[in-house]
């Protein structure tokens, strides 16, 4: 990684680790949705497949959880500490320093997945992964994805504390999405897409794919056929990059509002 | 070859119109001087010259500068230049545009009109090459409280070409005993001495500070203009904003006073001193009125708004106070007059801020 993007890493890391309420939401609310998953006894009855989308969607909440809602939070207080724009002041760009504010989330977003896989794979058995490599791409665009989402949710959020307001409408509408997404196989075909337009539908659905070579209920697929299968989901996922990419340029605020 | 060259445009911009050295150029500290001898050879571009030296000599170029947040145009056709190795220091009342002006400067936004260059480079749109020479210290620092002196130090230095040593940067601002606390025990003055640090740890050769004494004690004040001057030693140019008129006139070799967003008064702060009276104050025994005064040699009339009210002191304006103090002394003393409250003040800037701000009294 670049060094200056390290260097502000290197100090959100800090803060992170200082920060009570963010290590909650960055922590606490995933292994709690883990816990009630496991409890639930849905993993005993409706094997390995049932389990492995279960498990993929779990680590869609890590994202939305660790990154973006934490990174609202963040840029957001950075941004009325008037450290955005002190980091400005020096010879960093603009990318790096969200880059350096977001890489500590990621990486902690990153750490999460790998132990919620590795758990279930060995406790629960799941499949080894079709495609790893495509799997890993969906988390790593996905990760771009909410980077990018939160530093687009900033522009209308005036304080850290109203982000609990302003990232409700993602965070609502990626999880009642991805639950309704599967279990709605016969809703009309403007409602399935709309619910597979939404950010974390594509991330899922590559995750899915890597994984275990289908979304749902059609039979797995193999290493080169899930390529197919994935162009869609990738574009629709391009497609939230580039436009996140967009407002992000047009209307981030460096500064709180005078 | 390139040192050479910065030496004598230096050498020239610390010079007044007479060949004189300007006397802060006497009072360097020797931690800095020492230091940035050493940065100045082992570094590849300290102030980097190269090519810009024939086509300006001014390292701050603002011209014709307007700049509009909604409604409210909060700076309205400023021009001046920052000459390299001088500090220029710009004053003015609240509001006046002074903070709007720096951050056009440091290339935070783009003025709505006009033009802004600095080292020969739009602070805006070049911005990554400019930073890697400015240093600036904003009006409010921006550290994450939570983190400590010397870790918010080290993610700045983390983040620059060629930083200072933490350490060292902390020591030149008396900040070194306190590089554990974390930035939200700072006091005020604390915490304006890291935000300094903070801004000379990159070895700027152009350095911005906005109000940068604001909160300091005294002594710690004293301190940062040794710092400054050390650094206008080292061939540094500095362009200042600041509340404390004797601040300016201390350190200044120019500067711009600000009002509503346009440069009132500008020039060498010998000059703009000198375009301002000295002011005679006293009060007149009970019964007599100004209209008793004899003509004085020098004096200057009131604007009207300003004429003293019948209980309140007499103030008279002067462009040789001697002369006029002596007369009125002499005057007094035949008449066995008692002139109350006497006082006979030098112009100073502060007159000349005044004048300024009793401007906004009278259109008020």
């Amino acid at each position: 990684m670049n060094t200056r993007v390290r260097a502000v890493g290197v100090a959100e890391l800090r803060l992170f680790g200082r920060n009570r309420s963010a290590m909650f939401s960055a922590f606490a609310m995933p292994l709690l949705i883990a816990a009630a998953v496991a409890s639930s006894g849905i993993t005993d009855e409706s094997g390995t497949t049932a389990t492995a989308l279960l498990l993929t969607s779990l680590l869609g909440y890590v994202l939305l959880a660790a990154v973006y809602y934490n990174l609202v939070t963040t840029y957001v207080s950075r941004r009325e500490e008037l450290v955005l724009k002190r980091l400005r002041a020096g010879e960093l760009s603009d990318g790096a320093i969200l880059t350096g504010i977001a890489a500590p989330m990621v990486v902690v977003a990153a750490a999460q997945m790998v132990v919620f896989t590795a758990a279930g794979a060995i406790l629960l058995g799941v499949p080894v992964p079709v495609n790893a490599p495509l799997m890993l791409a969906g988390v790593a665009g996905g990760a771009v994805l909410f980077v990018l989402l939160a530093a687009a949710s900033t522009p209308f959020t005036r304080t850290a504390e109203s982000a609990q307001v302003t990232t409700l409408p993602v965070l609502l509408g990626c999880l009642l999405g991805s639950m309704l997404y599967p279990v709605l196989d016969d809703a009309p075909a403007v409602v399935s897409g709309m619910l597979r337009a939404l950010p974390l539908s594509p991330v899922v659905d590559l995750m899915r794919l890597g994984w275990l070579g289908t979304t749902g209920d059609a039979p797995p697929a193999g290493f080169v056929e899930v390529l197919g299968d994935a162009l869609l989901p990738a574009g629709i996922m391009a497609a939230w990059i580039v436009a996140g990419l967009l407002v992000v340029r047009r209307s981030f605020r460096w500064e709180p509002r005078r | 070859m390139e040192q050479a060259i910065t030496v004598s445009i230096v050498g020239d911009a610390r010079k007044g119109p007479t060949g004189h050295v300007a006397p802060h150029a006497r009072g360097m500290t020797s931690v800095i001087a020492s230091h940035d001898a050493a940065h100045c050879r082992g570094r590849p571009g300290a102030p980097r010259l190269n090519g810009m030296t024939t086509t300006t000599s001014a390292a701050v170029e603002v011209s014709g500068v307007r700049r509009r947040y909604q409604e409210f145009e909060a700076v309205r056709g400023v021009s001046f230049e920052v000459r390299r190795g001088e500090l220029f220091a710009l004053l003015g009342t609240n509001g006046a545009g002074k903070t709007t002006t720096m951050d056009l400067v440091a290339g935070f936004g783009r003025p709505d009109a006009g033009s802004v260059r600095v080292l020969g480079l739009d602070p805006y749109s070049d911005r990554r090459k400019v930073r890697a020479h400015l240093g600036i210290m904003l009006q409010e620092g921006g550290l994450p409280p939570d983190l400590t002196v010397a870790e918010s130090a080290a993610m700045w230095a983390g983040t620059l070409t060629d930083p200072r040593p933490v350490g060292e940067a902390l020591e030149l601002v008396d900040l070194g005993h306190r590089a554990q606390v974390r930035v939200r025990q700072l006091s005020g003055g604390e915490r304006r001495r890291l935000d300094l640090a903070l801004a000379i740890m990159g070895r700027p050769s152009v350095l911005l500070l906005d109000e940068p004494t604001t909160g300091l004690d005294p002594e710690s004040r004293r301190n940062a203009w040794r710092m400054v001057r050390s650094l206008l030693a080292d061939g540094v140019t500095v362009l200042l904003t600041t509340h404390y008129l004797n601040e300016a006139q201390e350190l200044a070799d120019r500067l711009a006073i600000m009002h509503r967003g346009e440069v009132v008064t500008a020039g060498s702060t010998a000059e703009v001193v000198a375009e301002h009276p000295a002011r005679i104050t006293f009060r007149l025994p009970a019964g007599m009125v100004e209209g008793q005064l004899p003509a004085l040699p020098g004096t200057r009339d009131e604007p009207a708004g300003v004429r003293a009210e019948p209980h309140e002191p007499i103030t008279l304006r002067t462009d040789t106070l001697q002369d006029t103090l002596t007369e009125l002394l002499a005057w007094a003393r035949t008449h066995r007059i008692d002139l109350a409250g006497l006082e006979a003040r030098p112009a100073s800037l502060e007159e000349a801020f005044m004048a300024v701000a009793q401007n906004e009294e009278t259109y008020a």
